[in-house]
Parts: C-alpha cells; sequence; structure tokens
C-alpha cells in the first residue's frame, strides 16, 4: 500500500465527475476530496432545503441555496485549492457528453431511477471506457450486510439492489452514507490501481 | 443450459432462451433494470430478441429509486 503523499499525488492529477449532488453525490464528493482528488465535476439542479439534512452533506444555514453552491462552500472548507467545477443544471442525453467526458471516473449519484438508468445506458454505449459506479438501494436501516458491489465490465453498482427510498422507507444517513463511501472506495480503487 | 446469472450458476431448459423468457422464468419483473449480457449492455428493446447460451455471464441488476 503507498504512503498517503504516494496516493495524494496521483489522486491530485485525477478528475472526477458526480452526477448528482444529493445523499450520495454529496457524501461522495467530501470522501474523494478529502482523499486528494485534484478536480471533481459536479452536476444538480436542486436548492438545499431541511429534508435533505438527514443524509446530505449540508448545513441548516445553507437552506434555499442551490446545492451545487453549498457543496462548493462546503468541500472549499476541506481543501480551499482543489478545482471545482459545479454546474447548476439537469443531466440529460445532451449534455452527459459535455459534463462528464473529460472524467477518468463517473459517479452515478441520482434520486430518481429512471435517471439512473438513462445515465447507464449513455454511459455503456457512449463513454463505454470511462467506468461509472453507480448506486441502487439503500433505504431504512440495518441490513448493512446486504450492501454490495455488482461488478460488470466497466460499470459498478452499488447498494443492496432493492430498497427502494419512499415515505415508508426513508433515506437516512448511516445506509445512505455507506453505499456513498463504497462508490468513492470504488473510484479509489480505480484511479489508483496502478500502484497497487 | 447452464449460465451464471448474478454471480450465481444456474440451470435452464434447452440451449438457448431469450433474456425476456429468462426474466420471467426468474420473476424479474422491475420496472427498471440494467442487463449486461458477458458484459455488454443489452437495452430494454432487445430484451425479447437476445438469446443467452450456454456458459454465457448475465447481471439483471434492479434499479431502485434513491439517492
Amino acid at each position: 500500500m503507498p504512503t498517503f503523499n504516494q496516493i495524494k499525488a496521483i489522486l491530485s492529477q485525477k478528475t472526477v465527475g458526480i452526477a448528482g449532488a444529493g445523499g450520495l453525490g454529496s457524501n461522495c464528493a467530501v470522501s474523494l476530496i478529502r482523499s486528494g482528488v485534484g478536480k471533481l465535476i459536479v452536476a444538480d439542479y436542486d436548492r438545499v432545503s431541511p429534508e435533505n439534512l438527514n443524509r446530505q452533506f449540508y448545513f441548516r444555514k445553507q437552506s434555499g441555496m442551490k446545492k451545487v453552491d453549498a457543496l462548493r462552500e462546503n468541500l472549499q472548507k476541506i481543501c480551499p485549492g482543489c478545482l471545482l467545477q459545479m454546474h447548476d443544471t439537469w443531466v440529460t442525453k445532451d449534455n452527459i457528453e459535455l459534463l462528464f467526458s473529460v472524467c477518468d471516473v463517473v459517479v452515478e449519484a441520482f434520486d430518481e431511477a429512471d435517471q439512473k438508468s438513462m445515465l447507464i445506458e449513455y454511459m455503456l454505449t457512449n463513454l463505454p471506457d470511462i467506468p461509472l459506479v453507480a448506486a441502487s438501494g439503500m433505504a431504512g436501516f440495518g441490513r448493512t450486510d446486504q450492501l454490495k458491489v455488482v461488478q460488470s465490465g466497466n460499470l459498478y453498482v452499488c447498494g443492496d439492489a432493492q430498497s427502494e427510498i419512499s415515505e415508508e422507507n426513508p433515506p437516512l444517513a448511516p445506509r445512505v452514507n455507506i453505499v456513498a463511501n463504497m462508490q468513492a472506495d470504488i473510484v479509489l480503487q480505480l484511479l489508483l490501481k496502478d500502484v497497487v | 443450459m447452464k449460465i451464471i446469472l448474478n454471480n450465481r450458476p444456474e440451470n435452464f431448459e434447452g440451449d438457448s432462451l431469450s433474456v425476456s423468457k429468462i426474466m420471467e422464468i426468474k420473476s424479474f419483473h422491475f420496472k427498471m433494470l440494467v442487463v449486461r449480457l458477458n458484459d455488454k449492455l443489452i437495452k430494454r428493446e432487445e430484451y425479447e430478441t437476445t438469446d443467452v447460451k450456454d456458459g454465457d455471464d448475465l447481471k439483471i441488476i434492479h434499479l431502485v429509486s434513491g439517492g
């Protein structure tokens, strides 16, 4: 295992895309920035609201702010020198290439299943050489042993693939954070594969 | 025929079955899925027409909302 300085030297040259800055995206971004990733490209159209605070990396005073602005603020407090390209936008088939084609790895951090499906299908078809780390199934609490990673070629899917978020099955910080960090950990494995 | 379905060996009748037939047999009735056959993406419109044969590696991943 290389030293942190060696790891940081490599990660500082890498660019990671994160589609969505909610429960998965915001927490994944924090772990990647702390680990030393040099540049993040994040896209989200939404604003911070009080209901988000049970799992998303935002603070009460940031209520009402655009998530990309609030996240930039938070990440810069951890790493003032990190490059953050934040996009206040919906991610669609028309802008995926524009947003993420320069990335070494992309993290799928959307909320809606059809958005997940859209991004996975687009990336695997049009940008097949960029590894995609997606997530599916993280609601509720307990059963953390069911959170796993399924890999197929350049696609990784983290979660239990069944716990859908709903009124009866809300998202909570621990499980969401575990999945967000499983994603971040896979990103590190991919970015550091030449040194281990 | 014997295939690997979601990392587990499974047996099916016959020499080949369509992806949609396998989904029916195994009750994969989910709305949003990712299907990968031998690490190749199979789109929804191709489920009926794509055949799975002996020795294939099939992954059917359920995509649920949340994140």
